[in-house]
């Protein structure tokens, strides 16, 4: 169908301030995602995948600006021993980096692929992303590919001994950054990848990993505090037979978050977990929007978020499950939750199931309310006062989303800092 | 049967009750109303046109504002678009190879009384099973006469391709101060009550269908009962489509007064044929402060053959609005028939401590495609939904369920819970459940889910206390689902709740 003018006129406008970057490699895969993009056009307020969400700020042309935020506290995952590669406005910095060799794991600039002969990632890069567009289009994921100046791939082939850690730091009020990852596990090695920071006044993610039969990927990213922030983060991941994803989300601050998680099971037996804890404060819109595809027999699917929401902030839940035919014994699940803590504060969800497969299980729930009366009567009749009372159900309801993380360390720091958070808010 | 023989062959899935295999496979074998009445029509010629809309209107012997609402809809229509969001697949309509208007010769000079009605048409709601002479008891109903006399009392509205056919008990309905006629005759003989709520809580412009049938209807029926009024029986309409490449658009208003209630049914069949025919209603409730209405339907239109050739478009837009405090409005369907069905009747609970319930079957088979649920709007304080729907699927059927629960900020302390399942017999159909859910305060709850994950705690704890063990009483708590909706049905469509009595989702995808 013919794009409508005023999505054609929004859509050249954004290409018109920006120029492809040459990278040699990957420019075929950058043209014909600019090519996608032209064809789809830009996400508009009337398109039914962003109902919920105005995708206005995240396409005009100029980013809007966002300021610094300013915090006495350490950083997410920095008492974890990991390695660190470190992004300051978008772009790699290598003294604040860490040397990025690490056992069972290849780690490259993306700008490096091209200058070796056959890197894996040569013909891989913004394949997951050409692939994701049915049968809903995500032209900012294509806009990703197109226009990524910086990103790394890596390559796990072991068991790395510590987790790789992607910090992106945000120092310019009006950076608009476009980082683009490229991961593939190889059958039986194991990795777990965090990411935490702001990035940009305007941040714009793409993560494609591909996890071969038997690897397994542990995935957990703090997503910044700045108030001002915008972020559009595509997931994409493809996992082969009996492989494992596991990934957890938290994010805390920020006027405008869309983060979108593209799953397709394509190997007998895999195992694919999402989960996102949010914790909404004020000007804050967050969006989940996950699509799992069930392409395979036997495989396993579970999507668990919970929103806890006040002072007018928005938590959208955009999530599906499809099961094609054939995907026989497919077990699905698939919860969202918000908390509302007053009246100004709203939860938009639409938790989908499309089933084309008869021996399967697959369930949803959805519910949205505001905090439980009788359990804050029961501690308060204990002497605990109504604020800390409040707190302890609010964290008692993200544990569900939490409890996701393998990893008791880092469970225990995503914990820490949720408490925190709740703390100094309380004053 | 072919299809339904390789339904048969197909292993069912580990857990899917035998007796539901057999029950959707009865309802989905031959169509039993698939015959035609030889009748002399009055076509209306083919297409649409502003001529052909001041025609309808003429026939109906309408005032000009009327006619005047029904031009203004067709401009409007001109500029709207089809929907295309639901899933559904259909080869596209073309709106100028239909007939709008067809009615039997012999309705040409209304008769007087249902004495003067040509047999030919009393023969063929006979036939139906649809009781047009007041003394007649149910065909068909067991148990019916042992009912006391006043129970087993429907007034029937009979309607025939465009035209209504009559409309039993009049005269007792109209000592109970109840009007229950044809909308034609409503828009002759009560203006003032049409003018008043017609379109006003389906507006004119409100979707492609809805618009298209504000311009064309022909006829439907009309209620009115007025404030403290218990409707001293069961009203009900009988939608016959009979004629071939004729559209039906039938145009439903029901107003319940203050403190008033009311139970209306609704049926329909058409032949079987190999064209694919259109039928576009739109059915509006208003229901005022302390009324209720329920609202039933067994919807058995010509779902097509095994091949998936014929079949009924059935693009309907329904919707009740409670407008007074303590409103209450009940929707229950039985969804076996057409080939493609598009459909969401929705409540919009504005008085405060309003009530919506949605209670619905919808079972596709061979090549049926359903996209059906509701909309529950919540925007007074106090409100409350409930949403029940069983969709099940066998042949290359889809089934959808779509639906929209909205908690607008000032409907405070409002409630719903919506529970969806879908059973899918064999490996080439499909299920899929598409909810909406929007809350905008916080004094409001909203659940949404999938029985079979997640039986109910309390429950669960009483079954086992009475020594049940875990596999019993979840059998007991999650099997025998859709007798939930059944037993929302009034005791009128026993013959068809009787047969989809052995449903059970056991087995149940999601």
């Amino acid at each position: 169908m013919a794009l409508d003018d005023r999505k054609l006129n929004a859509t050249e406008e954004r290409l018109a301030a920006m120029t492809v970057p040459d990278v040699g490699c990957t420019k075929t895969a950058r043209q014909s995602a600019l090519a996608r993009v032209r064809a789809m056009g830009l996400p508009a307020r009337r398109d039914e995948y962003w109902k919920f969400t105005r995708p206005d700020t995240l396409v005009q042309p100029e980013a809007p600006k966002a300021a610094v935020f300013a915090s006495d506290e350490a950083w997410v995952f920095d008492a974890i021993d990991r390695l660190k590669i470190v992004f300051v406005d978008g772009v790699f910095n290598a003294d604040l980096s860490d040397d990025l060799t690490l056992e069972g794991v290849e780690i490259d600039r993306l700008e490096d692929v091209c200058c070796q002969d056959n890197h894996w990632a040569e013909d891989f890069y913004g394949t997951l992303e050409a692939n994701s567009h049915d049968p809903v289009e995500r032209p900012l994921a294509a806009l990703n590919t197109a226009f990524a100046g910086d990103g790394v791939t890596i390559r796990v082939t072991g068991k790395p001994s510590k987790p790789i850690s992607l910090i992106y730091t945000h120092e310019s009020e009006t950076s608009d950054v476009f980082l683009h990852h490229v991961v593939r596990v190889e059958s039986g090695a194991e990795a777990t990848i965090l990411e935490n920071g702001p990035a940009a006044a305007r941040f714009n993610k793409c993560f494609e990993i591909d996890i071969a039969d038997g690897g397994t990927l542990h995935h957990i990213r703090a997503q910044g505090r700045d108030h001002e922030r915008r972020a559009a983060a595509h997931m994409f991941a493809r996992l082969g037979k009996e492989s494992v994803y596991k990934s957890f989300t938290l994010t805390v601050n920020g006027v405008l978050t869309r983060n979108e998680t593209v799953i397709e099971l394509t190997g007998d037996d895999a195992v694919a977990h999402v989960a996102g804890a949010c914790l909404g404060d004020g000007d804050f819109h967050h969006d989940d929007t996950v699509f799992i595809t069930h392409d395979a027999v036997n495989c396993e699917s579970r999507q668990v978020f919970k929103k806890v929401l006040r002072n007018g902030a928005t938590g959208v839940f955009q999530g599906k499950i499809l099961v094609k035919p054939g995907a026989q014994k497919t077990d699905g699940y698939q919860i969202s939750q918000s908390l509302l803590l007053d009246d100004d504060s709203q939860f938009l969800a639409k938790p989908e199931l499309e089933i084309y497969a008869d021996d399967v299980a697959c369930s949803h729930g959805s519910t949205s309310g505001a905090i439980d009366e009788d359990a804050l009567f029961y501690l308060r009749a204990r002497g605990v006062p109504k604020d800390i009372a409040t707190d302890l159900l609010t964290l008692a309801f993200l544990a569900e989303a939490v409890d996701e993380i393998e990893n008791e360390e880092i469970a225990d720091e995503i914990n820490g800092r949720l408490e925190g958070w709740l703390e100094r808010r309380r004053g | 049967m072919a299809t339904l023989e390789q339904t048969q062959d197909v292993q069912v899935k580990e857990g899917v009750d035998q007796e539901t295999v057999d029950a959707v496979r009865e309802v989905g074998g031959k169509y039993k109303y698939g015959w035609e009445t030889d009748i002399e029509m009055d076509y209306a010629p083919k297409g649409l046109t502003p001529d052909i809309v001041r025609l309808i209107s003429e026939r109906n012997e309408e005032p000009e504002w009327m006619t005047e609402w029904r031009l203004a809809a067709y401009e409007r229509w001109l500029t709207k678009e089809e929907p295309d969001w639901a899933m559904v697949d259909y080869p596209e309509i073309d709106f100028q190879d239909q007939y709008y208007y067809a009615r039997p010769k012999s309705m040409e000079v209304k008769p007087k009384s249902l004495d003067e009605v040509d047999p030919k048409l009393l023969a063929t709601y006979e036939k139906l099973g649809i009781p047009l002479k007041e003394q007649m008891i149910l065909a068909g109903v067991e148990g019916a006469d042992e009912a006391p006399a006043e129970g087993r009392k429907v007034a029937v509205d009979a309607v025939f391709d465009s035209v209504s056919v009559g409309t039993t008990f009049q005269k007792e309905l109209k000592e109970a101060g109840v009007i229950f006629c044809s909308i034609s005759e409503a828009i002759k003989e009560h203006p003032e009550l049409v003018k008043k709520y017609l379109g006003s809580v389906v507006p004119v412009s409100d979707n492609f269908y809805a618009t298209l049938n504000s311009a064309v209807f022909s006829d439907g029926s009309f209620v009115y009962v007025p404030p403290g009024v218990r409707c001293p029986m069961e009203l009900s309409t009988y939608f016959r489509i009979n004629a071939e490449n004729t559209g039906q658009f039938e145009r439903t208003l029901i107003i319940a007064d203050k403190g008033s209630y009311v139970s209306y049914l609704e049926g329909c069949t058409a032949p079987q044929r190999d064209t694919s025919q259109l039928h576009a209603a739109v059915v509006e409730i208003i229901i005022e402060e302390d009324a209720e209405v329920k609202y039933s339907t067994v919807q058995n239109w010509y779902p097509g053959d095994e091949n998936g050739k014929g079949g009924i478009y059935n693009f309907v837009t329904k919707r009740a609005d409670c407008r007074g405090d303590r409103a209450k409005v009940m929707w229950t369907q039985v969804e076996t028939g057409s080939a493609v069905t598009w459909k969401y009747p929705s409540c919009i609970l504005r008085g405060d401590d309003s009530q919506g319930e949605f209670y619905s079957i919808a079972i596709t088979n061979n090549h049926q495609q359903a996209d059906t649920g509701t909309k529950m709007i919540h925007l007074g304080k106090n409100t409350k939904s409930r949403i029940v729907s069983k969709g099940i699927s066998a042949g290359f059927a889809q089934n959808t369920y779509r639906g929209l629960v909205s908690m607008h900020p000032k409907a405070k302390n409002s409630r719903n819970y919506t529970q969806c399942d879908s059973l899918l017999i064999g490996d080439k159909c499909g299920a899929h459940t598409v909810p909406y859910i929007e809350v905008k305060n916080n004094s409001s709850r909203v659940e949404h889910e999938a029985t079979t994950s997640k039986v109910d705690d309390e429950q669960m704890f009483y079954c086992r206390q009475r020594g049940m063990d875990e596999e019993e009483a979840v059998a007991l708590i999650v099997n025998g689902f859709a007798k939930e909706v059944l037993q929302a049905l009034p005791m009128e469509f026993a013959m068809e709740a009787q047969q989809l009595v052995a449903i059970s989702l056991e087995g149940s995808v999601g």
